[in-house]
């Protein structure tokens, strides 16, 4: 036996600390904990008020009870179909656009002007947020759906391209390399390489996507972008919180309809 | 018919993984590379095809040089180069068809290889290949249902139906049995001798090369360090490629057609070589 191995028997184990240095191991925790209360501190609640709006959050929960589907039917029935036709519409605009664009911002097959160039596409459109763009937007176009059907669709670029590339750049290298090898052309190469190693992926983004757009439709008619937000907002607006329990309640069946829709969708492409 | 003449290859973090390579690969020659891990050896094949870029020196195929080309030319002279990879490396999402097919994607357009509407004797081939390696069965399956000497099989195909002048093959038994490895090799040996072609095998089993080949070119630290006939390959020349070591049990003569006994000392001896 080594005498090494002599002076570690019968010590204790401990895994070593994350932070090597003790005061700064200290520092961390008591800043931390210092920010926090601070921080708590800071919130200011107005008892008075949560009190009197227990009431009107009440309200708003029993018309849950009591949903009205029928004295706003047909502005319901409009801005349903509005909201759906400007998910659909800009679901697919933007999933075209976005897989160009995502097979750009891959850095294991895009050369890196391109790569800079799309990368940089990504970027701004996840930097600006859907309500800023649809004021933008709404702004240029006016009132209506087109301004939501572009929000909607520049949104899906940024979002679908940035997940495409990033599971392109995790693929299995050896696969497309055996593609190439054996004297593929580009388009081929993705065809067969590429394509088939993220096609379940994207199909599920996709999916997600188109549910994320119809969520979003229901936000941006507050801003007069189109779409069932604005009737939900005028049926806030006039306290009819059974209206507004209608369109809630149709907005949470589509939105369920569509996770089982895509459940179903996965399972058939893995 | 192959001429690597002075190739280098220096990756950019300063590694050499070759060094002034020279080779020449006459035509229907079965030739295998062996050396340690690290040694250059898938380099040197995926320098060839210019999967990886050699960074100078010349490849010649016959009377055309590689490293200038152009990346149509490329293209058309990768055609001519079947490629066999270790772990198969078969897209696993498509069939074993489209992926037996792939091997035509330098013959064929874009939109005829998109639709999946292949030449008729494309089809045929494919079938035929198929049939030649037993999975004719197979053909609609998926990849990912094939066991790993099945899948090693279709790798095989799909370099054949390029109908190419000149094999690559990288490891093609480094994760399969004893059994299956020796029915790989011989399959690939077979169709070489069939088809004419000349091939070059890169493999880490010693004794496995041994009964297959003809031509055993030995790799140490990007340069060649043996380069003759595998009979030729004594301890001595082993503990020049790979270092010290105990070598009987790798170069004692197996018999071929006796599978259940030599299938142990097989395995002891791919032991001592993947050391």
């Amino acid at each position: 036996m080594s005498t090494e191995l002599d002076a570690l028997l019968g010590q204790k184990w401990r895994k070593p600390p994350l932070v090597k240095r003790a005061w700064l191991r200290w520092a961390l925790g008591i800043g931390f904990t210092a920010y926090l209360i601070a921080a708590f501190m800071t919130i200011d609640v107005n008892w008075s008020r949560v009190y009197e709006g227990l009431d009107r959050g009440a309200a708003f929960i029993l018309a849950f009870t009591s949903p009205d589907f029928v004295s706003r039917a047909s502005d319901i029935w409009d801005g349903i179909l509005e909201s759906i036709i400007m998910t659909v519409a800009a679901s697919v605009v933007g999933i075209v656009i976005s897989i160009p664009i995502g097979l750009g911002a891959a850095r294991n097959i895009a050369p890196l002007p391109v790569y800079l160039v799309c990368r940089g596409i990504v970027a701004i459109s996840r930097a600006l947020q859907e309500i800023i763009v649809a004021i933008l937007l709404v702004a240029i176009f006016g009132f209506g759906p087109l301004a939501g059907f572009l929000t909607l669709s520049f949104a899906t670029i940024g979002f679908l391209s940035k997940l495409l590339a990033e599971d392109i750049e995790s693929m299995d290298r050896v696969q497309a390399e055996a593609i190439k090898a054996s004297g593929a052309r580009w388009l081929q190469w993705i065809n067969y390489g590429v394509q088939p190693q993220v096609m379940p992926r994207l199909v599920g983004l996709s999916m997600y996507r188109i549910d994320i757009n119809f969520r979003e439709s229901a936000i941006l008619g507050l801003v007069g972008a189109g779409g069932i937000g604005a009737t939900l907002n005028t049926a806030f607006d006039r306290y009819e919180y059974d209206t507004a329990a209608a369109i809630l309640i149709i907005i949470i069946l589509i939105v369920m309809a569509l996770e089982y829709l895509s459940g179903i969708i996965r399972a058939k492409v893995q | 018919m192959l001429r690597l003449k002075k190739l280098v290859k220096t990756y950019k973090t300063g590694d050499q993984a070759l060094k002034a390579v020279d080779l020449e690969i006459p035509q229907g020659q079965v030739l295998a590379l062996i050396g340690p891990s690290g040694a250059g050896k898938s380099t040197m094949i995926r320098c060839i095809n210019r999967l990886v870029e050699p960074s100078s020196g010349e490849v010649w195929l016959e009377d055309t040089e590689l490293t200038g080309l152009s990346s149509g030319g490329l293209r058309r002279k990768r055609r001519e180069m079947g490629m066999i990879f270790q772990e198969y490396a078969l897209v696993e999402r498509l069939t074993v068809m489209e992926n037996v097919l792939s091997g035509r994607l330098g013959y064929v357009g874009f939109w005829r290889s998109f639709t999946r509407r292949y030449p008729q004797e494309s089809v045929d081939e494919a079938f035929r290949l198929l049939d030649r390696v037993g999975l004719l069965a197979m053909a609609d399956k998926r990849a990912d249902e094939l066991s790993g000497g099945q899948r090693q099989r279709v790798g095989i195909c799909r370099a054949l139906i390029q109908n190419p002048k000149l094999l690559l093959v990288d490891e093609p038994t480094a994760s399969l049995d004893p059994k299956t490895s020796r029915q790989i090799m011989r399959l690939i040996c077979e169709l070489c001798e069939e088809r004419g072609l000349a091939a070059i095998i890169n493999i880490h089993d010693v004794a496995l090369a041994k009964m297959f080949v003809q031509r055993v070119v030995g790799l140490r630290f990007g340069a060649i360090e043996f380069d003759g006939r595998p009979e030729e390959l004594t301890p001595d020349v082993l503990t020049t490629i790979y270092g010290e070591e105990d070598w009987e049990a790798t170069i004692e003569k197996v018999d071929d057609e006796d599978d259940e006994q030599s299938d142990t000392s097989l395995g002891k001896a791919a032991e001592v070589a993947a050391l």
